[in-house]
């Protein structure tokens, strides 16, 4: 399994960079997984996104959908991809150090 | 006196559930079953696909909820005003209560295509449809008849959605009807989805994204609808993508039940039921359990999909009245054909754990699994039959159970 050096630890990824073991994080991490995203200023936004997919990675085994993001979280859709241009869920869950989100068919 | 099931939802899963229920109980003072619908029409879903191109015709696939039902099930027809949890009673319209000792949830899955921005302003029923609902698939039928050509846009709001090969189906028919009408290449054809493949999991997406490629049709990916806007003509995706068209068939966003939403405990944010995923039964809630399109699965919602949770639901249901533990064993089977015009049809298989892969179907003897045949679309089409006459009754099909078949699989390729 790949691993990636986040704050000075080497952590493990899957083949696309997302956390396999989310009780890896740190938040000093985050700072440096979101430059690596292009997104180069985490703002308290950002936090309220980042903390949330944690918080719901944490209750349901898996980070949310943008949907159910946009009607949970506080942070619409408009303003997920406004924080998150490349795609809110899966930036976010790669920034908040959970695995990518599986989403339903 | 004997156990009341409620079951909410007298649609494929529900009615499916209602006469399996009757086969096993087959003693009312042992069991009563009532199922409450709010309206009387069950309507064959598969069907709508064929309704726009004129290969089905509407009146043929709606028929009376009751008439469905084994003669034991109660039915009632009543709009559902909540589920109180606590106190085990579904309130009915008119103030009428309806305890229970067992529920299911069957209530399906609601189109909410006033969600999206515009999709239902300027345009929405003249060049922007849905072929989602019977009313949609005939006004579509209309457009259709009335194209002579330009940008056709087939478009997936976002997950989850009934039958997700549905609009991929649309799209290979649509390429046939077009040829047939002689108009082909007077027609830009999109498909466009909130997925990054034409589908899910790389086998199959490699596969029906293929024939999306072979019969002309572009692929957007990543496309999440932000918003129609009917009087350009162009969808425009959240991250500000556009995709312009002369007419334009939306999947709108899906949801559970309202009702579900009104029933504290009950939903999730989409209005679906949290239910285990192998168990089927609501967490904290013994007695509540959910099945088919009303379900908060990672699986497909697809008839198929009832049919193999049926079983394993009718048997916990047992257990639960019997004190016993649940099974935990339904592992999201789901079973498709998907239709891909010129008389020709694949087929796929797959579960939570195993994508739809190559090989055959039930068996290494089988219908051929992700390749096109004849065969497949005869199965296909008399699918409508074996709906009527065996699924809903809720007799089991021989060879085909709920866990999906490992055997005739060519994992090799995955």
């Amino acid at each position: 399994m790949p691993t990636t050096t986040y704050a000075g630890s080497a952590v493990p990824v899957d083949d696309e960079g997302f956390f396999t073991d989310p009780a890896r994080w740190t938040e000093p991490m985050a700072e440096q997984i979101a430059k690596e995203a292009g997104i180069d200023t985490l703002t308290d936004r950002h936090w309220i996104v980042i903390r949330f997919m944690r918080e719901q990675y944490a209750a349901k085994g898996t980070g949310p959908t943008v949907r159910v993001l946009g009607k949970t979280s506080g942070v619409s859709v408009k303003e997920l991809y406004q924080l998150f241009p490349k795609g809110p869920a899966k930036t976010a869950a790669k920034i908040a150090g959970i695995p990518k989100p599986r989403g339903c068919i | 006196m004997g156990k009341h099931i409620v079951i909410l939802g007298g649609g494929t899963a529900g009615t499916m559930t209602a006469n399996r229920l009757c086969r096993t109980y087959d003693d009312r003072r042992e069991c009563r079953i009532t199922v409450v619908d709010q309206d009387d029409d069950h309507l064959y879903q598969p069907g709508l696909l064929f309704v726009p191109f004129g290969l089905a015709q509407p009146d043929h696939l709606v028929r009376p909820r009751p008439r469905q039902l084994d003669a034991a099930v109660d039915y009632k027809q009543a709009r559902i005003e909540r589920v109180d949890l606590d106190a085990r009673t579904v309130h009915l319209a008119g103030g009428i209560r309806l305890p229970y000792d067992v529920l299911v949830v069957a209530t399906g899955a609601r189109l909410l295509p006033e969600e999206t921005e515009g999709l239902t302003g300027p345009g929405w029923g003249e060049k922007v449809f849905t072929f989602y609902d019977l009313p949609g698939a005939v006004g579509l039928h209309e457009a259709l008849e009335r194209f002579e050509g330009g940008r056709l846009v087939i478009d997936v709001a976002d997950l989850p959605l009934k039958c997700p090969v549905a609009p991929l189906e649309f799209a290979f028919l649509t390429d046939w009807y077009l040829q047939r009408r002689g108009i082909r290449d007077r027609v830009e054809l999109t498909y466009a989805t909130p997925l990054d493949a034409a589908f899910t999991k790389p086998v199959a997406a490699k596969a029906l994204g293929g024939l999306l490629k072979e019969k002309g049709v572009e692929l957007v990916t990543e496309f999440t609808l932000g918003e129609v806007d009917g009087e350009r003509g162009r969808l425009v995706s959240y991250d500000e993508r556009e995709v312009p068209f002369d007419l334009a068939v939306v999947v709108p966003l899906h949801g559970g039940a309202e009702y579900v939403e009104r029933s504290e405990g009950l939903g999730d944010e989409l209005g679906f039921v949290p239910v285990d995923p192998h168990t089927l039964q609501l967490p904290g809630h013994p007695a509540v359990f959910a099945i088919g399109d009303a379900a908060g699965l990672p699986a497909s919602k697809a008839g198929s999909v009832a049919h193999f949770e049926g079983e394993v639901l009718v048997h916990n249901i047992g257990r639960h009245l019997a004190g016993q533990p649940l099974d935990a064993s339904f592992d999201g089977h789901a079973n498709c054909f998907v239709e891909t015009g010129f008389h020709k049809a694949l087929l796929i298989d797959f579960n939570y754990d195993t994508e739809p892969l190559p090989g055959h179907f039930p068996g290494p003897l089988g219908l051929p699994l992700l390749k096109e045949s004849h065969a497949s679309h005869l199965g296909k089409l008399a699918f409508e039959w074996l709906y009527w006459h065996s699924l809903l009754p809720g007799r089991e099909l021989p060879g085909i159970g709920s866990a999906m078949p490992e055997h005739g699989k060519n994992r090799a390729s995955a």
